[in-house]
């Protein structure tokens, strides 16, 4: 507990530079999830609704993916933006849009297959009724996400903690550069490097403190909107 | 609007379900006028035909046909109110105008439409409450209220009063028989023998995926043709 404490003072004293690299993490991660939220959740949602030839194989791909390794997708992304790569032109490898990307390849799989799942069980429920005011394809899938809105909570919040918690992307495709792409992890994973562990410390249990206050906030109003509705 | 979609036809209809028959060789006209109530036993096959019927399912073999050919057209004027009403997160009074805008009807006629229909089951008092926190009773005579807002020709009624007190099954019929008054064709599934006395006109007894019978109201009460009809008139009597 000593090392903790000792973590969390140092972890104050650098305040600015701190404060940086928080709002770095804050700023990647989250935009990641607002992309990984836009593409995931109505790709979820058409698997739930439509039905095809081949969608048991793309939900078993999907569900496959939800573990994909974060060093993976940083290569592939690395492959792809560095600067022989398909897409180096952008100039985007060593950037936090760089890391934005790579979260967001991370993390589409994850919110997909998990919207994916909870409105299964909704469309259940909801399918008789919808087909026979007339509601298919796209307008059943938009109705269907609308009203398990709340259920939805959980799915993001899984991948905004798998965005916040990886190491291994932002680190190969951002490079850990102090005050451009340095995050919490990978500046965690720096600092355990150097052997400095009260920082590393003091780091992890901020980043722990954040994601725990994003959780509890996400819970309280998915808490309240089901007593309101429902 | 163009002539009725009834008559509605069923030629020959079969539906069967991983291999389990369900409904067997089904051949029914239904037409314009009186209300319809589809009798049997649980597992007669009663809400598999209204679905066949309503076009929830297509038939393994046999036909079904209306008369209208355009399957917009004919979903916008038949409606269907299930055993268990689904609402949809939000008020009631969005709820019919969810309908509404599925019917596409112009944005301006919306409310005016779908509070005429809460009026109609008496809900008007109750229509900014989230669906979902209504009762039982409530949430189907709002179910009635969505489907009525679109002034179906024909209203398919699934069982509607099965998991009701007496009380709400009271209103709900109450509000099933002003929609016959107003000249929708009713076509209600039931296993209660007193409420297809009390709502229909005719009835198709239906007995493990066959009809057995069909039959004015008062011919059927009175002297069922079939031996199984009067068997089941025997066995549901008690609880009437």
């Amino acid at each position: 507990m000593g090392a903790i404490g000792e973590g969390l003072r140092r972890v104050f004293e650098l305040d600015t530079e701190l404060w940086r690299i928080v709002l770095l993490s804050l700023e990647v991660s989250l935009s990641a999830v607002l992309l990984a939220v836009l593409l995931g959740l109505p790709l979820g949602a058409l698997l739930a609704v439509k039905r095809f030839p081949g969608r048991r194989g793309v939900i078993v791909v999907l569900n496959a993916l939800m573990g994909l390794p974060p060093v993976v997708v940083g290569l592939l992304v690395y492959l792809l933006l560095s600067r022989a790569g398909p897409l180096g032109e952008l100039g985007l490898l060593f950037t936090p849009g760089a890391m934005i990307v790579a979260q967001t390849i991370l993390i589409v799989p994850i919110i997909a297959a998990l919207a994916r799942q909870a409105l299964d069980d909704a469309w259940r429920e909801y399918e008789e009724q919808l087909r026979s005011l007339g509601a298919e394809g796209v307008q059943a899938a938009l109705t269907l996400l609308w009203d398990a809105r709340f259920s939805l909570i959980t799915a993001v919040l899984a991948g905004l903690g798998r965005a916040a918690a990886e190491v291994g992307a932002v680190m190969i495709v951002g490079g850990n550069i102090d005050g451009v792409t340095r995050v919490m992890t990978t500046a965690i994973a720096l600092e355990t490097s150097k052997g400095d562990l009260p920082l590393a410390l003091g780091l992890g249990c901020v980043l722990i403190a954040i994601v725990l206050l994003l959780n509890s906030a996400a819970q309280l109003i998915k808490d309240a909107a089901q007593r309101r509705f429902g | 609007m163009a002539a009725s979609i009834l008559p509605l036809a069923l030629d020959n209809v079969f539906y069967a379900s991983n291999g389990q028959p369900i409904i067997s060789g089904v051949s029914l006209a239904i037409e314009a006028g009186p209300s319809t109530i589809i009798l049997g036993a649980n597992g007669a096959g009663k809400s598999v035909l209204m679905r066949l019927m309503h076009g929830l399912l297509a038939p393994t073999a046999g036909s079904v046909r209306w008369n209208e050919q355009d399957p917009a057209s004919l979903r916008r004027r038949q409606a269907m109110v299930f055993q268990r009403p689904v609402m949809l997160r939000r008020s009631a009074l969005a709820n019919v105008l969810y309908a509404l805008q599925l019917a596409n009807v112009p944005t301006g006629e919306r409310e005016t439409q779908a509070l005429a229909a809460l009026d109609e089951v008496g809900l008007r008092h109750l229509a900014q409450r989230p669906a979902r926190v209504l009762s039982g009773g409530e949430q189907q005579r709002l179910a009635l209220a969505r489907a009525w807002a679109l002034h179906p020709e024909v209203l398919f009624l699934d069982e509607p009063t099965a998991n009701l007190d007496p009380a709400a099954v009271r209103e709900i019929e109450t509000v099933i028989k002003a929609f016959d008054a107003a000249g929708t064709k009713i076509v209600m599934a039931t296993h209660n023998l007193g409420q297809a006395r009390r709502l229909g006109d005719e009835v198709i007894y239906l007995q493990a995926g066959r009809v057995m019978e069909r039959a004015l109201i008062e011919q059927f009460f009175a002297s069922p043709a079939t031996a199984d009809a009067a068997a089941f008139m025997k066995g549901e009597l008690p609880w009437v």
